[in-house]
């Protein structure tokens, strides 16, 4: 009688360490330093060890992929790799270590193309080369931009200290304007050997070499019929873009050869901006990212942090009515997000406006709860470590302040009953009837811009983008946070993968989180007056090590890696804070998606990805 | 058959359209006209297209709602503490504010040199402030809170947006009546509708009372107890100079009124 040996594929995180390290024993060794975990691979053996650990272990989503600069600690950069079984469980995390001034990594697009941006964004920002990727140039920043900017010695216009809070604030703290200082260089660096040349951009030539750009006639379908290879700029400037976006497109008469993303236009260095704050600062600039979900984009960060909150003493975890808060939030975030993104795909699609105004008018309900228990409709900023800002009101309560002022005064609870029982429902039964059966949305949508779900896996998708294409992976049931295990909901997943099945996806998604809701209106009602934010304080000291927090936003998969590093006592700002943007990362997949359908389908297939640019562009 | 979608569609549009109007039917000018116009077109009743007429119409901000920041001072007429400066210039919203925001020079005593619990200068550029409200969050003195003034948009962004301390100081009052449930809250907090340090003194000022009115029903047994000195001292004062602190009160309460005054013509003349 043989011994049943577990397959490799169902090896749990410390048997598949085991096993990698038993296979590459000179390549593959734990990470030992305090507060970090996963295995530091060999940069040399990186690919066959990447290729083992996806077809032998089962990791087939590379999650996230980002790159740290350790000047001061040890001097070297790494990049951190976070890879998952779409069946669900936890990460596998490796690392693969390279020098700081000759930074060079193998490329892993081979093993997963979802790496493509990702290894962009590191060689952008980082300056690592990634020898093997196929398009290795700069993804957020211009071409002639000089330097790396989230290396740790980079600094930015109007530098002032490297961490906040500045001294200059108090007690001496006499005011004055940034942009005052800039008397035209006064405190803009320009390094002594600036090439000039670089201030004239030559990114356009760039993209547009190898487009096939020109006038000439040629023949380009067999049957013999001239045409002429054509490139459209789509965007930066245009309302279907969601922002500020462009893509170029060429085509062979109306149909899609190649499409290539262009982003950056609201790039901020977002996370450099992270590393200069306190952990605390973070969490209202995380609610500018994704700005229709801001709870959801908060809530993923406070749980980075009380990951890393967890390692040290005298930590509370949030009580049971803060999490239940915490749900009930993220779910009408992912409310509002859908109906926004349905309405606005329609408005894509030609039906102006009508779609996206009724789906706002429900939309505005649940901002106006928001505004009366956060503070603010959009830049939410509730979430805390160990808990939320501040308990729901008794009542949504205003008091005239400015002249014309319209008050109004509810019940909160009785609002969210009637607003989760039946205003919300009601609406999306309209709604259904509305656009489900609608003849013209069914013909542009099915079998419009198809996403096998092998490649979405490979691309790396996540979100509705991923469950459309027939992947029921949900970070909610993958890898449970919160109290999601003991609620009960399904994922909703499509077959085709099309525009339409990613519809439907969204519009179930609404059915289900509805569903979540009424479980939890029972769940508000019992903890009434419970505590709902332990204490951390303003300036937690966050014990040093790394942690990934993440939660399924409405977009997709919201990661946040953040390293505390430095300060034995615990430091005070984030050494590291990478955000795992879902919007940048489904993106990857926009090219694939389109190629072979018409012009018209661009603006369709970029709707039905649902990006915001805030998130993108970082 | 096919069609049969769109024709549902566009029934469903329609019916949304002749509410609008069958709205205006049913409640026959209550809509538009009276006062309560505004809850019926808002109502869980009402039907059809709904808009607000900004700026003939707002609706209200909630009591939680934040907007750029503002500082505590005692009400000016206040018949203890006129227009006290509620801020003890500790610094902590200054390190909490994310886009840091704040500038605060912490006042001296100009004879001693000696860090005096009052702001010299304060300063808010609103034009940075995000309005997270981590300052009024995490102020041990609830002395700043936020604001439900949300129309602050101005000619000149480069003279006009940098707030100083008069500009940014409001009455208790005014907080009272933006948030009279928080405002409720904190004060059960704090124990009373005065400054935190206030309520200190006061319980000092009865604890010495009783201690003196103890002390007579006790001989005195030794020469250096803690309270014996204090208490004269404290009690000389008071009867000496009852009337100078009364003036001291007068002037500064006349003082605080028009600074208010001052203001309020700089803002009527500069609207």
């Amino acid at each position: 009688m043989a011994i049943a040996v577990p397959q490799t594929t169902e090896l749990d995180i410390s048997q598949t360490i085991d096993w990698l390290k038993q296979k590459y024993p000179d390549a593959v060794h734990d990470d030992t330093r305090q507060g970090f975990g996963g295995v530091v691979v060999d940069k040399s053996m990186l690919v066959e060890v990447a290729q083992a650990i996806r077809d032998d272990l089962g990791f087939d989503y590379l999650s996230s992929a980002t790159a740290v600069d350790y000047l001061g600690i040890s001097d070297h950069m790494e990049m951190v790799y976070h890879a998952y079984r779409t069946t669900g469980g936890p990460a596998l995390v490796f690392k693969a270590q390279t020098d700081r001034e000759k930074a060079e990594i193998p490329s892993l697009v081979d093993v997963w193309l979802g790496a493509d941006f990702q290894e962009r964004e590191a060689y952008d920002l980082y300056g690592i080369q990634f020898s093997g990727h196929p398009n290795l140039k700069r993804i957020l920043l211009w071409d002639g931009f000089n330097g790396y900017p989230m290396r740790k010695d980079w600094q930015e216009a109007y530098f002032e200290q490297e961490h906040k809070p500045f001294d200059s604030r108090w007690p001496g703290g006499w005011v004055h304007r940034a942009e005052e200082k800039n008397v035209y260089g006064k405190n803009v660096r320009y390094p002594d050997d600036i090439d000039l040349a670089r201030l004239s951009d030559t990114s356009e030539a760039t993209l547009y070499s190898g487009l096939g750009l020109g006038v000439d006639v040629q023949e380009l379908e067999s049957d013999g019929l001239q045409t002429d290879r054509l490139v459209v700029n789509l965007g930066p400037h245009h309302p279907s873009t969601h922002g500020v976006f462009r893509m170029i497109v060429s085509l062979n008469g109306e149909t899609i050869e190649t499409l290539e993303p262009v982003m950056g236009y609201l790039h901020r260095n977002h996370e450099k901006i992270g590393e200069r704050n306190s952990f605390l600062h973070n969490i209202p600039f995380t609610d500018r990212l994704d700005y229709l979900s801001s709870m959801g984009n908060n809530f993923g960060y406070v749980l980075a942090v009380e990951q890393l909150l967890a390692q040290g003493a005298r930590y509370q975890p949030p009580t049971y009515r803060a999490e239940v808060i915490r749900v009930l939030m993220a779910e009408l975030t992912r409310i509002v997000n859908h109906l926004w993104s349905l309405g606005f795909l329609l408005n894509d699609l030609g039906a102006f406006f009508t779609p996206m105004l009724y789906a706002n008018n429900e939309r505005e309900k649940i901002l106006d709860f928001f505004e009366a228990t956060a503070g603010s409709r959009l830049m939410c900023n509730y979430m805390r470590f160990g808990g939320v800002f501040a308990d729901l009101p008794e009542r949504i309560h205003s008091v005239a302040n400015l002249v014309n002022d319209k008050v109004r005064d509810y019940n909160t609870m009785e609002y969210l009953a009637q607003m989760i029982t039946e205003r919300l429902p009601r609406f999306l039964e309209e709604y259904g009837r509305l656009l489900v059966g609608n003849e013209i949305l069914r013909e542009r949508t099915i079998n419009v811009g198809v996403l096998p779900h092998d490649l979405a896996i490979a691309l790396s998708t996540c979100g509705p983008l991923l469950r459309g294409s027939g992947v029921a992976y949900d970070v909610r049931r993958a890898d449970p946070y919160s109290i999601y295990p003991e609620l009960d909901f399904d994922i909703p997943v499509g077959v085709n993968g099309d525009i339409y099945d990613r519809f439907m996806v969204r519009f179930q998604e609404i059915h289900e989180s509805l569903r979540i809701l009424k479980q939890l209106l029972p769940r508000l009602e019992q903890t009434k007056g419970e505590e709902v934010v332990t204490k951390v304080g303003h300036t937690p000291r966050v014990p040093v090590g790394e942690a990934y927090g993440r939660v399924e936003n409405p977009k997709g998969e919201l990661g946040f890696y953040v390293v505390s590093e430095g300060d034995e006592k615990g430091p005070q700002n984030p050494w590291r804070y990478h955000v795992r943007a879902p919007s940048f990362i489904n993106l990857t997949a926009l090219g694939p998606m389109c190629r072979g359908y018409k012009v018209a389908d661009v603006v369709t297939v970029l709707g039905s990805i649902d990006i915001v640019l805030g998130e993108t562009d970082r | 058959m096919y069609g049969q979608g769109i024709a549902k569609g566009l029934w469903i549009t329609f019916k949304h359209l002749v509410n609008t109007y069958v709205d205006d039917i049913r409640y026959a000018g209550r809509k538009y006209v009276s006062q309560d116009n505004f809850q019926v077109r808002q109502g869980p009743k009402s039907q059809g297209a709904y808009t607000v007429q900004y700026p003939d119409e707002k609706i209200a901000v909630p009591e939680r709602f934040r907007f750029v920041p503002f500082r505590v001072d005692s009400d000016y007429d206040d018949p203890e503490r006129p227009g006290q400066d509620w801020c003890t210039s500790c610094g902590i919203c200054a390190k909490v504010c994310p886009p840091q925001c704040i500038w605060i020079v912490r006042g001296q005593d100009p004879n001693t040199g000696r860090p005096v619990p009052q702001p010299e200068a304060f300063f808010i550029d609103i034009d940075i402030c995000m309005n997270c409200g981590y300052c009024a969050e995490f102020c041990p003195f609830d002395a700043i809170k936020m604001d439900h003034d949300y129309e602050l948009a101005s000619y000149d962004r480069t003279s006009r947006h940098i707030y100083d301390k008069p500009k940014l100081s409001k009455e208790l009052r005014y907080w009272k009546t933006i948030a009279p449930t928080r405002a409720v809250e904190e004060m059960e907090a704090r124990g009373g509708w005065d400054h935190k340090d206030v309520q200190k003194e006061k319980a000092k000022a009865e604890k010495a009372a009783a201690a003196q009115k103890a002390a007579p029903a006790a001989p005195v047994q030794t020469n250096g107890g803690a309270a014996s000195p204090a208490a004269p001292a404290a009690e000389a004062p008071a009867a000496d100079d009852a009337e100078k602190i009364k003036a001291e009160r007068l002037a500064k309460r006349e003082a605080a009124l028009a600074r208010k005054r001052a203001r309020d013509a700089e803002e009527n003349g500069g609207a």
